[in-house]
């Protein structure tokens, strides 16, 4: 079953997916305040945002006094369109540097599941043939390095570690230099899990991205943010902050197996402009796949057959 | 900071409904549509929200608002108690079992944060002088075992395991060993699963039948979105959960995940997790927290944080202070030392009343530590007169202050600045009453 599959499965699973509600909504073949207000709150209950949804349906709602379409097919072709104008149709990959070695920087809020997407994306890589080091950033979280080691070894990956409590900046200063030494191609960074609030935390990433750019010039060549799916509103906060300290180059959405629609991205995307790079949709090493806008707008706009 | 733009959303609409002599239908109506609006940006499903206005719209309707002599105060009132209502009255305690151990199962989402809460849970009830046994059944995340291991080392906490063996298996023999080790609390930390694996779920009932939890608590983070409900919906209905951890309350998520769980669970709230410490965990106070979301500050945290940190008399002659409005930049500089021994100090002003209006106006005050130095140096730098009368403090004084604390003068005049709108939001919560329901600092 495809990624998209799977998360087709989630939404007829609980059958409070946006599909079971648009059917019954899109059926009624009649675009009054009634439908507009109802497809407001089913945007709202994916966790877009009140905002993107208000705009989003101001727009349909002119589309469709222009257009007057006749079904609700061309309605939800309308909905899309606009999504898609927001995400971008194109997937985007993974910039890589022209020299090796690329280096990639993952951050994100606590408990996003960095460290499991450090270990998917390695094991990924190395998919490709790529000689690939992670770095063992997250210093503080208890465990933390073993959790990375054990990505490292399934994914066949480097590591670089320090002591828990170490320097972070310098876990990849030296990550950095044992890269070049060994010719890796990528180096993946782990950093801690911070809430975006914390002045001093953030302060420490920008000292982090600091490091990593004198240590390399050049670097980082991808500074992905991890976001919850199931995630709401503060999503927004914490792109916009984490952008702010190190500016991100993608997004990386985890958890989109559950029954969370992950809204929130086209929120993130309409503000930030920022491409969404992968997915996370399980636990295994090849459940991180590369973001398909137009996939996954179709998974939360296709009928569920 | 918790609720913060929540609060300020929900003060912004109620402020329109001040100082009209009566509400017509129509204002009602358009007030309850900006709560509704700024419920559903705080991640409140939109179901629960939906709930929550029409009880608010048909109490506001009745002749209790419309006849009422100060409309303002009514709504207020109502939104409110509704809120206070849905969050749950009062703080809940932990269940306990009439022989020990009481056993507790931590169960939730990857990343929800059980480990941490588990060891944080385990740390309090160690202060209370009980003797909690950890138990690590998480088998499938790497490294889950060994973090707990970590955790109970710091902590100094008795963790048990058995390696990746079958988690039932774990949790039978973590509790033989309770029994066995006297521990009166056994706390069983389990893996991270999605509500829809029916797989995982299964193994957690299997848990659930092998030890008898007396509590089943549900951790849900609280920056949870409009998902909250039917993660919480699942896991009560193949568990039969008795309360909820709510954590990561420490960011400036706006937590309407809190509302919404408890409102389709009706389980309490028993516990919120505040920060990475392991002391930054607390009773969850569900009547504090809906006053919080109306921006009347958490004072009642507050006194209760100072007396935990401050002594009893110096605890009291503070609030004294505050309520009868003669606090100086004498009183503020004595509290910045004793803010120190405290914690972070955006935690505390979070507590304050207001201090959601405040945080917006006074970027300044959501400082972090380090600002602390400096407002430190300032004030040292003034004199004793100064001080108890920061208005006689003119231009060649300020140019005086500054230099004396190596700061530039719009420091100062922030300083200056920012204690003025704090003496003011203070004046309004003296006049009024922290317990006293109807009347409100500020309508």
């Amino acid at each position: 079953m495809g990624i998209f599959g799977r998360i087709r499965e989630g939404l007829k699973k609980t059958r409070s997916g946006i599909m079971g509600r648009l059917e019954s909504l899109f059926s009624r073949n009649i675009f009054d305040d009634n439908f507009f207000e109802e497809l407001e709150e089913v945007l709202i209950g994916a966790d877009v945002g009140v905002e993107t949804t208000l705009e989003m349906v101001e727009k349909l709602r002119r589309l469709v006094r222009e257009e007057r379409p006749g079904e609700a097919d061309r309605v939800v072709e309308m909905l899309k369109g606009l999504m898609l104008e927001v995400l971008g149709e194109e997937s985007s990959g993974l910039n890589l540097a022209a020299e090796k070695p690329t280096v990639i920087l993952v951050l994100g809020v606590n408990g996003v599941g960095k460290t499991t997407t450090i270990g998917k994306l390695a094991g990924r890589l190395r998919a490709e043939n790529k000689k690939v080091l992670v770095a063992a950033g997250d210093t503080f979280r208890a465990a933390a390095i073993e959790q990375l080691e054990t990505w490292a070894n399934r994914a066949g990956a480097d590591l670089v570690k320090h002591q828990q409590g170490a320097d972070p900046s310098a876990v990849l200063f030296d990550a950095l230099s044992a890269a070049r030494a060994r010719g890796s191609d990528v180096v993946i960074c782990d950093t801690a899990g911070r809430l975006h609030n914390k002045t001093n935390l953030m302060e420490e990433l920008r000292k982090v991205r600091r490091v990593v750019e004198k240590a390399l010039p050049g670097a980082p060549h991808e500074v992905l943010l991890v976001l919850d799916a199931t995630t709401g509103q503060n999503a927004l906060a914490q792109a916009r902050v984490f952008n702010d300290v190190a500016p991100l180059t993608g997004l990386v959405l985890t958890k989109l197996d559950g029954t969370a629609k992950g809204g929130i991205l086209v929120a993130v995307a309409r503000e930030l402009n920022i491409p969404v790079k992968f997915i996370g949709v399980g636990e295994k090493m090849d459940d991180l796949q590369p973001f398909n806008p137009t996939e996954y707008v179709d998974a939360l706009f296709s009928p569920l057959t | 900071m918790v609720f913060e733009s929540l609060s300020g959303k929900l003060r912004e609409t109620l402020k329109r409904l001040r100082g009209k002599g009566k509400l017509t239908e129509k204002d009602v109506d358009a007030a309850l549509r900006e709560v509704r609006l700024a419920l559903l940006e705080a991640d409140v499903n939109f179901k629960v929200v939906k709930d929550f206005i029409s009880q608010v719209r048909e109490r506001c309707l009745g002749k209790e608002v419309l006849e009422s002599l100060t409309p303002g105060q009514q709504v207020i009132k109502i939104v409110n108690e509704e809120l206070t209502r849905l969050m749950g009255q009062s703080a809940a305690k932990l269940n306990q079992a009439s022989s020990p151990p009481t056993v507790v199962m931590m169960v939730g989402l990857q990343g929800s944060g059980k480990t941490t809460s588990a060891a944080k849970l385990a740390s309090f009830l160690k202060k209370k002088q009980h003797t909690p046994l950890l138990a690590a059944a998480d088998i499938y995340r790497p490294a889950a075992i060994r973090q707990l291991q970590v955790l109970g080392e710091q902590l100094g906490l008795p963790v048990f395991q058995l390696g990746q063996q079958d988690p039932v298996t774990i949790a039978r023999a973590a509790l033989e060993s309770a029994r066995k080790n006297r521990n009166d609390y056994l706390i069983i930390d389990t893996a991270g699963r999605l509500h829809i694996d029916e797989e995982l779920m299964g193994e957690l009932q299997r848990i659930e039948k092998a030890v008898s939890p007396h509590e089943t608590l549900l951790v849900v983070d609280a920056m949870t979105g409009q998902d909250a409900v039917n993660v919480a919906k699942s896991f009560h209905e193949k568990l039969g959960l008795t309360g909820v951890v709510l954590t990561k309350l420490d960011g400036d998520t706006r937590g309407g995940a809190a509302l919404s769980v408890r409102s389709v669970t009706g389980c309490p709230i028993k516990f919120a997790g505040l920060g990475e410490k392991a002391d930054a965990f607390e009773p969850f106070h569900p009547d504090r927290m809906a006053s919080r979301i109306l921006g009347m500050g958490d004072v009642l945290s507050l006194i209760e944080k100072v007396q935990t940190s401050f002594d009893a008399d110096k605890a009291r002659e503070m609030e004294k202070k505050l309520r009868s409005q003669q606090f100086t930049l004498e009183d503020f500089l004595d509290q910045l030392q004793q803010v120190k021994n405290m914690g972070p100090l955006n935690q505390l002003l979070e507590m304050l009343p207001g201090m959601g209006q405040m945080g917006k106006k006074l970027k300044g005050l959501t400082v972090d530590d380090r600002e602390l130095v400096k407002v430190e140096a300032i004030i040292r730098s003034m004199t004793k007169k100064e001080r108890l009368n920061p208005d006689i403090i003119n231009s060649s004084r300020r140019k005086r202050i500054a230099a004396g604390s190596g700061t530039r003068v719009q420091d100062v005049n922030n300083l200056l600045k920012q204690f003025d709108m704090m003496q003011k939001m203070m004046k309004q919560f003296g006049k009024g009453k922290i317990k006293g329901r109807g009347k409100f600092p500020f309508v």
